[in-house]
């Protein structure tokens, strides 16, 4: 019952989905599981706000360390769930959009939630700099060959590369370093994504088959393999 | 060292709130209200508590980020709430809860399958009890169902057909004779004898990198030679693929710097 039950649910419904694009009339099917999904989702990101719940209750209760900071934690997200979902301040009735401008939901998104989201991936340049400065010593061709269409590429996207390579004549025009940042976004790059992308394709259709055909049970936890 | 700590903490909420008073009365040149100019407030101190990392792990990054967490988690559960099930499950489930939150009901002869993903999310759900949880596994069985059945399909088409068949491109590009392509050769962007590299690149370039990822067989003599442009080509797409991730975090840490320089200060512009 613990096993198969899921095991039958996977391969029945990874089934239909793939048959259902070989039969017209089951296509709706693909849209509406698609849906499903999507429910089950949204129960999933309740589960995640349970779960943060419990952690950070079970934190405070306990006084483990940084406590005081599991208050914040819990105060973040009571305000900004309440402001959701009852939206508060929604100029508009309940049909209005929950991010509709002047509501507390999008206040907060707007003066909270982007400025720590879009800082925290901004704080990544300083560190990804100092990775790299480790990490990309010409040691030998292959590392060199990463480095200079990093720094080409770099270079590309400011006013500086486009100054340093302005007097190069219209008929070598590929050669000014924007240009040649487009091309290598466009044409090396694009040969290295496809190459990967091929690869994870196939990754992909492998690890599908394999869960469809019941070969695959890490995902049912220790007790299903 | 206690004391230097409650001191730091007094120097930020009197800057804090000399802050908000000087954006309030208007101190930058701007008229704000004083709801705007404690938000404006707040968004700053709460992008320089993110920054105050850089010097080393501290309380103010802490709480920044502690509240990152909560409110991100009831961002997304919210829309997911309006967007999924008040947009998508109420209107095919219940006529008074379709009126309730004023969306239009959708009667179908099959909306009693909408009861599936009701019954599966509440056994989602189970995994917060300590009995339960295995039932939690039905559920997820479902999931990795539809994300198999999807992806094969997905992916078989746009990873694997569709970007074979975009390699196969022609290799000689706006060809009018020998005489005119050796008499217009040019290094022109955009011009045929780019072109043609274009081209060929991406067809060598796709190919030798299909022949690096190929490990069934060793990688010696022609096959090793490919391999080996394969690894090059890899390399300049990681670099490629890092100098754009670089230039995407300095544009973000550019809009910060531009806000607090901007908006909060009123320095610039």
């Amino acid at each position: 019952m613990r096993r198969e039950v899921p095991l039958i649910i996977t391969i029945l419904v990874g089934t239909v989905l793939i048959i259902s694009v070989f039969i017209p009339p089951l296509e709706s099917l693909g849209e509406s599981f698609t849906l499903f999904f999507d429910i089950i989702a949204v129960f999933a990101f309740f589960l995640g706000g349970g779960n943060l719940v419990r952690v950070h209750v079970l934190k405070l209760a306990k006084k483990k360390r940084d406590w005081p900071f599991s208050i914040v934690t819990l105060v973040g997200f009571g305000v900004m769930l309440a402001a959701g979902l009852f939206k508060i301040g929604n100029p508009g009735d309940i049909a209005a959009s929950v991010t509709a401008e002047g509501s507390l939901f999008n206040m907060i998104y707007r003066n909270v939630f982007v400025p720590l989201g879009s800082t925290m991936y901004a704080l990544l340049a300083f560190f990804v700099a100092s990775a790299s400065y480790r990490a990309f010593r010409a040691k030998n061709r292959e590392a060199t060959i990463l480095l200079v269409a990093a720094f080409i590429i770099l270079l590309g996207s400011t006013p500086f590369g486009a100054w340093l390579t302005i007097w190069m004549p219209e008929s070598m025009s590929i050669l000014e370093i924007p240009n040649l940042a487009v091309w290598i976004m466009s044409s090396p790059n694009m040969a290295g994504q496809r190459a990967i992308m091929i690869g994870i394709g196939l990754g992909v259709v492998s690890m599908s088959l394999r869960l469809i055909l019941g070969i695959e049970r890490s995902y049912l936890g220790e007790d299903g393999a | 060292m206690k004391n230097l700590k409650w001191f730091v903490l007094a120097a930020v909420c009197i800057l804090f709130a000399v802050s908000w008073f000087a954006k309030a009365s208007g101190g930058d040149g701007v008229d704000n209200s004083v709801l705007d100019a404690f938000l404006v407030t707040l968004a700053a101190f709460l992008t320089l508590a993110i920054m105050s990392f850089l010097y080393q792990d501290n309380p103010y990054y802490k709480f920044a980020e502690h509240l990152f967490v909560g409110v991100s988690a009831a961002y997304w559960m919210c829309l997911g709430f309006w967007s999924t099930v008040v947009g998508n499950l109420f209107p095919r489930i219940s006529e008074g809860l379709s009126n309730f939150f004023l969306v239009p009901y959708q009667p179908g002869p099959l909306n009693f399958f909408f009861a599936i993903p009701i019954i599966l999310g509440i056994l989602l759900l189970m995994r917060l009890s300590p009995k339960g949880g295995w039932l939690s596994r039905w559920p997820l069985a479902f999931i990795v169902g539809t994300t198999a059945g999807l992806n094969f399909v997905r992916y078989l088409r746009s990873d694997f057909v569709k970007q074979i068949s975009s390699t196969f491109v022609p290799l000689v590009v706006d060809w009018q004779g020998f005489g005119h392509f050796f008499s217009n050769i040019s290094l022109t962007a955009g011009g045929p004898l780019v072109m043609m590299l274009t081209n060929l690149v991406i067809f060598i370039g796709v190919f030798c990198g299909i022949v690096y990822f190929f490990f069934s067989k060793e990688h010696t003599g022609v096959f090793g030679k490919a391999s080996r442009v394969g690894i090059w080509i890899l390399m300049i797409t990681f670099g490629a693929s890092f100098g754009y991730t670089v230039m995407g975090r300095i544009s973000l840490l550019v809009g910060r710097l531009t806000f607090l320089f901007t908006d909060w200060l009123g320095i610039i512009g």
